[in-house]
């Protein structure tokens, strides 16, 4: 179901959906990049609407809690002049795809243009896509533990706004990469653009076992696996995987995967470090490094608003040539 | 620079220069419209910074026509607010482009007044704009087009048949 996913794109081969990393071109991701970059400056204006989506309306239809997704989500559909709608759903799992689908229908029949999903299922925001009329465009806000790719479009913003190369970049990714979207999404980012190499790094139980064939390394250890990082991705730990038999007990997985001065030591002097939030102190990521002068922790937070702005921006647009002095 | 050209800059030089607009802002519109603005700049003796103005976000068929891949952020490196800006474009043909552009200067701020200096004045106005300072005027049709092109600096410009209107 998720591979590939031809429903992303319209019959001219544009892109019409943001679904998934997965299958998009370095160019169509730059150009989102390059979009986005120049958005970055509206943030400083004093009026900061423009209006590229004036008269659309924008549904979050969130059935997953979320602050900061939601929150840049509505930013940067109000920025764009677009009307938002917050629709923060709670779906009873036994009905599953039925629901979800009468719902999004039943929001579509009151003529919205954008749908921003995030759902606890795997494939939701492309089960949605394939079910509305072809002028609806849906982005992936986080589905399951497939991808968060929105996430990791601003990540890889974020890491091109300190660093320009990636096929000199070694970047490696810390933590619990099994049930990780983020992470996902952006091990697909990354290979796109060119980087060098992308390691993984945390204990066995959370890495998926065919981990290789997505292109990266696996490191068991912060020693070896940080050795000569530009940057390092660290990603939250749930909390409730503490109760399995995934990881021992919340000190000792700080003790050999958490991200402190002294691990943070073994990457290369300037190596920056980033996490997509909410951050668990203590747990993955000392406090000191998360607010130390190497952390972009919130830039990526201010970054979410200007590249989910071009995300929009680039779906919405049409393609009709016309003239125009 | 070919001798229409360089005699329609020479004109809107002159015409801007005289105009004896207190501590003017000069603000020329991506792409065109910088290189006239750029070469009226240097010539008139402008001591502050061009101001650069690219309307892509303000583009009224966005719907229709999507992104320029190639946007660039504007810079008004002055502020504009209580200024008096003198904007900049090439051709002035529907109009749209100056509304835009004057979108897009009000989201920055408040300007005092805002005078419109083109190198070509064409036929063709779809909103009840027109410029203050003129290079040249052309009579063309809707199928006719206007170019701006800059070789090795100099500035030209040809005429296009479009095919459509």
């Amino acid at each position: 179901m998720h591979a590939n996913v031809p429903v992303q794109f319209d019959h001219n081969g544009k892109l019409r959906h943001f679904l998934t990393i997965q299958g998009l071109s370095e160019e169509t991701l730059t150009g989102i990049l390059d979009i986005a970059h120049s958005f970055i400056d509206f943030g400083k204006r004093e009026i900061k609407k423009i209006p590229l989506m004036r008269g659309k309306t924008v549904v979050n239809l969130f059935f997953e809690p979320s602050t900061r997704t939601r929150t840049t989500f509505e930013i940067a559909a109000k920025r764009l002049s677009a009307d938002v709608v917050n629709m923060n759903a709670t779906r009873m799992s036994t009905t599953k795809g039925e629901t979800i689908l009468d719902t999004v229908k039943t929001i579509e029949a009151m003529h919205t243009d954008m749908f921003v999903v995030r759902d606890r299922a795997s494939g939701a925001a492309q089960l949605i896509a394939s079910h509305l009329p072809d002028y609806v465009r849906v982005i992936n806000a986080g589905d399951g533990r497939h991808e968060h790719p929105t996430q990791a479009m601003l990540d890889v913003f974020t890491i091109r706004q300190h660093r320009q190369d990636f096929s000199k970049l070694r970047i490696a990714i810390v933590g619990d990469i099994l049930h990780s979207r983020v992470a996902r999404s952006q091990i697909h980012a990354l290979n796109i653009l060119g980087t060098r190499e992308i390691r993984v790094i945390g204990p066995r139980t959370l890495i998926p076992t065919d981990i290789e064939t997505m292109g990266v390394g696996y490191v068991n250890n912060m020693r070896d696996g940080l050795e000569n990082i530009d940057v390092v991705i660290m990603l939250r730990i749930q909390r409730e995987r503490m109760d399995g038999q995934l990881i021992p007990s919340e000190q000792e997985y700080f003790a050999r995967y958490g991200l402190t001065e002294e691990t943070l030591g073994f990457a290369k002097p300037d190596a920056m470090v980033m996490h997509p939030g909410p951050i668990n102190r203590g747990l993955e990521i000392s406090s000191s490094v998360a607010d130390g002068n190497r952390s972009v922790i919130l830039d990526q937070v201010t970054n979410g608003i200007a590249v989910r702005m071009s995300i929009m921006a680039h779906l919405m647009g049409g393609q009709e040539k016309s003239r125009w002095t | 620079m070919d001798n229409a050209a360089a005699n329609a800059v020479d004109n809107l030089a002159q015409q801007v220069a005289s105009s004896l607009i207190e501590d003017p802002l000069l603000i020329g519109i991506h792409t065109g419209g910088v290189w006239v603005a750029d070469i009226l700049h240097r010539k008139i003796g402008f001591s502050e910074e061009l101001g650069i103005l690219d309307i892509s976000f303000y583009r009224d068929d966005f719907s229709r026509v999507g992104l320029n891949p190639q946007v660039k952020a504007s810079s008004l490196p002055a502020g504009i607010e209580d200024r008096n800006i003198i904007l900049i474009d090439d051709v002035l043909y529907t109009g749209r482009t100056i509304r835009a552009a004057l979108n897009e200067i009000f989201s920055y701020g408040r300007p005092a007044s805002v005078k419109l200096g083109v190198l070509i004045k064409r036929t063709g106005r779809e909103l009840p704009i027109q410029s203050d300072f003129t290079g040249m005027e052309m009579d063309l049709g809707d199928h006719q087009q206007a170019k701006l092109y800059r070789d090795n600096g100099k500035l030209g410009f040809s005429i296009d048949e479009t095919g459509c209107t």
